[in-house]
């Protein structure tokens, strides 16, 4: 399988340290194995009248040296076990983090958040349990049965083979149950799915459950799906664990068969009393491993179906390489212009096409349309989240692909209508675009894009940690962050989406100053709905159903009477 | 864990049951060794088949009897656990539904839905297995010692040492193990929490070229997680070479006692067999034991975790107070000096609000972002309790309600729209209020007001399908049906909170119209940014930093309040530029 292949890439690395545990299960098992014949021999020894304690003393220190020597083993096993495992792990989910950045967006945007989320932290811990398992489990296991096969068939060879045949019997009992029980735990993990998905619904929104008293129903409806997951819960959970009794059942008919044979051959006077006890005993051991490698074998293949999951993702096709002899761009001047370009993110639906589109440094360009008419794509294309499919975008007579993807994006200052915070400072949100700035620096900015005040009002000030996706922040709050952001870093070019949506409308007009001195020398894209950003703009860009349909001055747009004027006259009708 | 237990107590029968069966197959399991050496003595030594044979009938017997004791013992413990899984889940269900908005802002929704479900899972399998085998495991250990004291006192008091010396290991790494684990969980959350992180934000990441450092953030993470698993594991992976160590030293001094005794003539050579016996049978039981309280440790983990939630207690106290008659105050809402700080936050978010409202009125509530317009609403259903002054409601100080009747009345629209799965329909039944027997009529009745009449008839009808938090529903649609939710049951009072703006003005205007024209004239809130959606209300409140800056008509305001000609002047110098 190919996925093997690829988890025993991982382990490469470790090859070292495998092969140490491995040596170090053997030693395990094997002075685990010869402890019972040294004490055996010693009990030997004593009968009454006739206790040789000479003899006993020295076996009994031979036995705590080799007790201690397995212990130690032992435990250094354990701790490599643990390590090789740990660092598998680690490295897996470095990659896959590593992975993600390099992913195209058209990837991210296409798996829900949740998914991929599962991948990195639920799969590859699982892919740990199962990886820990067979490790500790499935050397020893093997070792313990090759072992206690070679001191049986030195004792007897006949029911030594009597016992191999039998015991792939538990293997084929506990495949039985497995495959009977395969439906059962699907339909466990369905109704879990589904109730997983009720309390996301209903805690992710309690605010609105306890506006409207609706705690008793969505308790009551909670309750229908928890009994109906307690059914099939306690049906999967039941049949499965069958297994180990059965195996076990099995394992008691071998050991009655051994007794049999074992007795017989000593009533024909082929094997002692002494043999047969001990062959019994090793019979006991060597059956024993084998409803543990049962349990350990479901355990690996559910392991690998993970590791299968996380490899896809991280063999997903990257973005395209950059040239190794990329341009750099430095300090752009602000030209920017489209060359009939074409774009759609489904191959046979096609969205922008012949687009062609010249902006001179310093320019404002407005995109205005209805919600949901492809005014993110535009954004997509200038940033370089996407990919064009046809003709070129370019930056001062670049083509944006031969840059690096950093510089490009870097001469870009992006506020978007959807705010994002990381879970830090302040302090570290607002220096995001602008690291080795001075607080000073910092607070004139925040000053700027009036959002100084009410960071002062916060328990910490610029100290105070942001939660989870913004936590008690306001949505205006978190987008004047995000303007402040932009005030600190000055980049050349500015593309701001609604950037200005959650704000009020005071405190936006003030806001605006500073927008249009930090416009000022800019080449700008707005996307907007306010009609002062959008009739002082230099080109104004109609969209509508992920199409540029008109382009031009607020002059001539309501000239030309099309959909522009249609939509600027009913908007603004009221 | 012992707070979790009580969950178990609808299933004392199967915590009884389960382990005792166990037991039985236990008992069985120490019967083999037994027939054995019959067959040895009896069969062998007189070299009767027959005798052989039907000893060997007996070992399966034996194993048949042990298979259906432990089928049995597995029902009762996969049922106990299962029950106990689902009443866990339904309490602590409940126990969220019944938090506060206080604790609701702190808790994140993301550790709430671990909670309820891996975490319980994991508790589950704790309590099958600790049902299955943590009784059996020590019933042999014992049953082993109490052998050893029907053999021979002074060699059954090494059994006796050994035990406590085993227990001791065994809870000394348990003691250690469970805050490693912890610290282990907390750990892989904070990764967990940067993978997520970074793909919600990965367009900013992306723009402001952040990805390197966040590769090297989220390394360090790793690296911290893999070290406390290391160390964790290094703790745990102690257990089984100690055990094993103590067991074989015991039998060490066991042997050497015993060749005491034999040459002392107290003991023979076979008991000596049987002590020895004993003692391995302990290893077996030992190592199983250690290899379950590894599953036992996780599992205690996840239930402090969850321990912790049912800690949490709600800020707010029920009141009792229940409305008997159509009596009204003269005022419906009244603010008598009030002021709100959020837990942990360093200011005041509401200062010294007061005014008061007449049944069927409408307000308007204008100012800045974040100059308190939402908190100041939602002290009316008491989402959060005033630090200072008081809230009534009727001449009833919303503390004094019936959390349920108090919010029954009120039919709220939040800024941010959400709908749930199921149709329009159940959907729109939320907002039945104290009106539980609502009809097809009513709901349309409502969606007609709310201006979504169009969004029912698009979607085919008040029985049209709704997608898990309404996501086959535009902004603007969702917005719309969550009016007509708050409208169904016909609320004393209605709050809209910024709630149109993802529509139109055209829209807009025919909202506040045919909300001004409803037959049972509610008290109105309106939370906005714009004069226009405010300007014909009957009382405005300006509010500005939390502080109530205005009170009266948009005329009045327009003479004596400065922050809202500014506000209507930045609008309506916009809107002349228009026309």
């Amino acid at each position: 399988m190919k996925t093997i292949q690829k988890v025993l890439h991982y382990l490469k690395r470790y090859l070292f340290l495998m092969v140490l545990s491995i040596l170090l299960a053997l030693v395990t098992v094997s002075f685990t194995l010869y402890v019972p014949i040294l004490i055996g021999r010693a009990i030997d020894r004593i009968i009454y009248g006739n206790v040789d304690f000479t003899y006993i003393v020295l076996v009994l220190k031979q036995v705590v040296c080799f007790v201690l020597l397995t212990a130690v083993a032992q435990w250094l096993m354990n701790i490599i076990n643990n390590k090789v495992t740990y660092e598998v792990v680690k490295d897996i989910r470095n990659e896959a983090f590593e992975k993600l950045q390099r992913l195209p967006l058209k990837y991210l945007d296409e798996h829900p958040y949740g998914e991929i989320v599962s991948r990195i932290i639920t799969d590859v811990d699982q892919f740990a349990d199962g990886l820990l398992m067979g490790f500790t489990q499935l050397f020893t296991g093997v070792v313990t049965i090759l072992g206690t096969l070679g001191f049986m068939l030195t004792i007897n060879g006949k029911i030594t083979v009597l016992v191999v045949l039998v015991t792939p019997l538990s293997l084929f009992v506990a495949n039985f149950i497995a495959k009977r029980t395969y439906s059962m735990f699907r339909l466990q993990s369905q109704t879990r799915g589904e109730e997983t998905a009720y309390i996301d619904e209903m805690i992710g929104n309690e605010k609105v459950v306890k506006a409207f008293a609706h705690e008793k129903q969505a308790i009551e409806e909670f309750d229908e799906i928890n009994e109906r997951l307690k059914k099939c819960s306690l049906k999967a959970i039941f049949f499965s664990s069958l297994t180990n009794p059965c195996t076990r059942f099995v394992n008691s008919v071998v050991y009655a068969l051994v007794a049999v044979t074992g007795a017989m051959a000593a009533i024909g006077g082929n094997m002692t009393v002494g043999a047969l006890s001990c062959f019994l005993s090793y019979a006991n051991q060597y059956t024993k491993p084998f409803n543990e490698i049962s349990g350990v074998v479901t355990e690996l293949q559910n392991a690998l179906a993970c590791a299968a999951r996380i490899f896809e993702l991280m063999e997903e096709q990257e973005e395209a390489e950059e040239d190794d002899n990329a341009y750099e761009l430095t300090q752009a001047q602000g030209n920017v212009s489209c060359f009939d370009v074409a774009f759609s993110y489904v191959p046979d639906k096609p969205l922008i096409e012949n687009f062609s589109l010249d902006v001179k440094p310093g320019q404002n360009v407005a995109i205005v349309g209805p919600t949901g008419c492809g005014k993110t794509t535009f954004i997509n294309l200038l940033m370089r989240f996407y990919d064009v499919n046809g003709g070129n975008i370019c930056v001062d007579g670049k083509d944006i692909r031969s840059l690096t993807r950093k510089s490009l994006r870097k001469n870009y200052g992006m506020v978007l209508q959807e705010t994002w915070l990381k879970n830090a400072t302040v302090r570290e949100n607002i220096k995001m675009g602008k690291e080795d700035a001075t607080d000073e620096e910092m607070i004139a900015a925040a000053k700027a894009a009036h959002s100084h005040s009410f960071i002062k009002r916060l328990p910490n000030g610029y100290d105070t940690i942001i939660g989870e996706e913004g936590g008690m922040l306001s949505q205006g709050q978190k987008q004047l962050l995000c303007i402040t952001r932009i005030m600190l870093s000055l980049p050349p070019m500015l593309i701001l989406d609604e950037a200005t949506s959650s704000i009020d409308t005071r405190t936006e007009l003030k806001i605006q100053n500073a927008f249009a001195k930090l416009m000022e020398g800019r080449t700008s894209f707005i996307v907007a709905h306010r009609l002062s950003t959008i009739r002082n703009a230099d080109i104004i860009l109609v969209m509508r159903d992920g199409k540029v349909i008109e382009q031009g001055k607020h002059e001539e747009l309501l000239k030309k009477n099309g959909f522009y004027a249609t939509l600027y006259n009913s908007q603004f009708q009221n | 864990m012992k707070k979790l237990l009580v969950y178990l107590k609808d299933y004392k029968k199967e915590c009884i049951l389960a382990p005792l069966f166990k037991m039985l197959e236990a008992s069985f399991e120490l019967l083999v060794p037994l027939v054995m050496a019959n067959l040895i003595d009896n069969g062998i030594a007189y070299g009767d088949k027959g005798y052989v044979y039907r000893q060997c009938i007996i070992l399966i017997a034996l194993g048949l009897i042990g298979l259906i004791s432990s089928v049995t013992a597995q029902y009762f413990s996969a049922k106990a656990a299962v029950g106990y899984a689902t009443n866990v889940r339904h309490h602590l269900f409940q126990h969220l539904m019944g938090l506060s908005f206080t604790e609701i802002d702190t808790l994140g929704t993301s550790t709430m839905i671990t909670r309820m479900t891996s975490d319980v899972n994991q508790t589950q399998t704790g309590v099958n297995m600790f049902l299955r085998l943590f009784l059996r495991s020590p019933f042999v250990v014992f049953g082993a010692m109490v052998m050893a004291f029907t053999i021979d006192v002074k060699s059954a008091l090494i059994f006796v040492a050994a035990i406590i010396g085993l227990s001791t290991v065994v809870f000394l790494t348990m003691a250690f193990n469970i805050p490693m684990l912890k610290d282990v969980q907390k750990k892989l959350d904070s990764v967990l929490l940067s993978t997520r992180e970074n793909l919600t934000g990965v367009r900013v990441i992306r723009a402001f070229c952040k990805e390197e450092d966040e590769v090297i953030a989220f390394r360090n993470k790793n690296q911290n997680l893999t070290k406390k698993q290391k160390q964790s594991g290094s703790i745990s992976g102690l257990m089984n070479p100690l055990t094993y160590v103590l067991i074989n030293l015991a039998i060490v001094v066991l042997i050497h006692t015993g060749a005491v005794q034999v040459s002392n003539g107290i003991l023979t050579q076979g008991q000596v067999v049987a002590l020895y016996n004993y003692m391995s049978q302990i290893l077996v039981e030992l190592i199983k034991l250690a290899n379950l309280i590894i599953t036992i440790n996780k599992s205690l983990a996840c239930a402090n975790r969850i321990a912790e939630v049912f800690s949490l207690q709600s800020s707010m106290e029920e009141g009792t107070y229940v409305e008997t008659k159509e009596e009204t105050a003269e005022n419906l809402v009244e603010f008598r000096h009030v002021c709100l700080t959020y837990a942990g936050a360093g200011e005041e978010s509401l200062t010294d609000i007061d005014f008061s409202v007449k049944p069927g009125q409408t307000v308007g509530i204008i100012g800045g972002t974040g100059s308190g317009k939402t908190s100041l609403v939602h002290l009316i259903p008491r989402f959060y309790d005033a630090t200072k002054g008081e809230v009534l409601l009727n001449g009833v100080n919303v503390k004094d309600y019936k959390t349920e009747e108090l919010r029954k009345k009120i039919g709220i629209v939040m800024q941010k729209a959400v709908l749930f799965k199921g149709t329009i329909k159940s959907n729109l039944a939320w907002g039945s209020g104290e009106n539980e027997t609502l009809t097809d009529e009513d709901f349309i009745e409502a969606a007609k007001t709310a201006q979504a009449l169009d969004v029912v008839e698009k979607k085919g009808g008040i029985d049209s399908e709704i997608e898990q938090s309404g996501r086959n529903l535009s902004g603007g649609q969702k917005q719309r049906l969550s009016i007509a939710r708050a409208l169904a049951g016909k609320p004393q009072i209605l709050i809209l909170d910024d709630s149109s703006s993802a529509l139109d003005f055209a829209t807009d205007a025919s909202l506040r119209k045919s909300i001004r024209e409803l037959s049972y004239h509610p008290t109105v809130f309106i939370v906005s940014q714009r004069t226009s959606s405010i300007r014909h209300a009957d009382l405005i409140l300006v509010l500005d930093d939390g502080k109530l800056v205005g009170k009266g008509t948009h005329e009045e305001l327009l003479q004596n309040c400065e922050v809202y000609r500014e506000i209507y002047d930045s609008q309506y110098k916009k809107e002349e530029q228009v026309s």
